[in-house]
């Protein structure tokens, strides 16, 4: 089966997957974004979202995560990161082992270089 | 433990005898199944996290880079430009199977021509060139990125499932079993003493009559 890929995010960034053959769709309010979310997760395969909208419409995004399409993956936008992706990933890590194998080890030595 | 409602029955006991040994039987397997998807899972994880940083950093280098190039262009040149592009990423979208998960897979297709741009180069400063040839590079992590992400979510969801199956079988479904079936034998046992004595009790009032 062949997929296609979309990203929807705040401003016109986003115009730059175009280029890379990725449909992308701008949105000016996370509102917005939640009805495109659901319009595209029929249509299209991978959708990644800038985390600055994927924050707020984050209980839309959980419904999604059991299923193996759509995949739906945050990306940070031009200012950088705000942590939504990592904050993700530690959540399944929570759920699946009860305990952070990855993050507690770095913030163990975080404290010690302070 | 609470015990479960049957009739003290022989007929009963083997029942509840063969629901037990199937039943320990499927905790050893699940309990086997749970641990070896977390280990896969916190393998997946550690790659996930990896390539995490590395996709964010590249696409926050791309977005800021892309930025750049808008800034030096209008709006309506920036969208006729990349209105229409040249290449086409798709990806095949097959599933496969990680510990009778089903996980996506995807590999991406691309039909890209080396250096082709999908605009004419008088149109656009260089600055968008870089980027859209950024995007192409980061293009095949994303898609490693989304697959390995999603097979840690979905792996995740069934790991906490399975655990929990494996706790409602040792704490709840085998001790409920086990106190029900020791509830029957002693019952018979009870029954089998107390027909006994009447047998004696008969015996001893023939032998007296006699």
């Amino acid at each position: 089966m062949l997929g296609k890929m979309a990203i929807i995010g705040d401003g016109d960034s986003v115009l730059a997957f175009k280029a890379g053959g990725i449909d992308a769709f701008s949105v000016s309010h996370p509102e917005f974004a939640r009805d495109l979310l659901k319009k595209l997760s029929k249509e299209y395969q991978i959708i990644f979202i800038t985390d600055t909208i994927a924050v707020e419409i984050d209980d839309l995004i959980k419904k999604y995560l059991t299923m193996p399409y759509p995949i739906i993956i945050s990306v940070p936008s031009k200012e950088g990161s705000n942590g939504y992706g990592i904050e993700s990933l530690k959540k399944s890590m929570e759920k699946a082992l009860g305990v952070d194998i990855l993050f507690g080890g770095d913030e163990d030595r975080n404290q010690e270089n302070n | 433990m609470a015990r479960i409602n049957v009739n003290p029955t022989r007929m009963e006991l083997k029942k509840l005898k063969a629901r037990l040994k199937t039943a320990v039987r499927g905790h050893k397997l699940l309990k086997d199944k749970t641990d070896e998807m977390v280990r896969r899972f916190s393998a997946i994880i550690r790659e996930n996290k990896k390539l995490r940083d590395e996709v964010e950093k590249d696409v926050v280098g791309v977005l800021s880079q892309f930025s750049v190039a808008r800034s030096l262009m209008s709006l309506s040149d920036v969208e006729l430009a990349f209105a229409m592009p040249s290449v086409s990423a798709e990806v095949e979208c097959d599933t496969s199977n990680l510990m009778s998960v089903a996980v996506p897979k995807l590999t991406l297709s691309e039909n890209r021509s080396e250096g082709a741009l999908p605009y004419s180069y008088i149109d656009v400063t260089s600055e968008a060139d870089y980027s859209v040839e950024l995007v192409g590079k980061v293009l095949f992590k994303l898609v490693k990125l989304a697959e390995i992400e999603k097979s840690a979510q979905m792996l995740a969801d069934e790991i906490e499932k399975g655990k929990r199956r494996v706790n409602a079988l040792e704490y709840v479904m085998i001790p409920s079993l086990e106190e029900t079936i020791k509830y029957i034998t002693m019952k018979l046992e009870e029954n089998e003493r107390g027909s006994r004595t009447r047998l004696m009790k008969v015996k001893s009032m023939i032998a007296e009559r006699s």
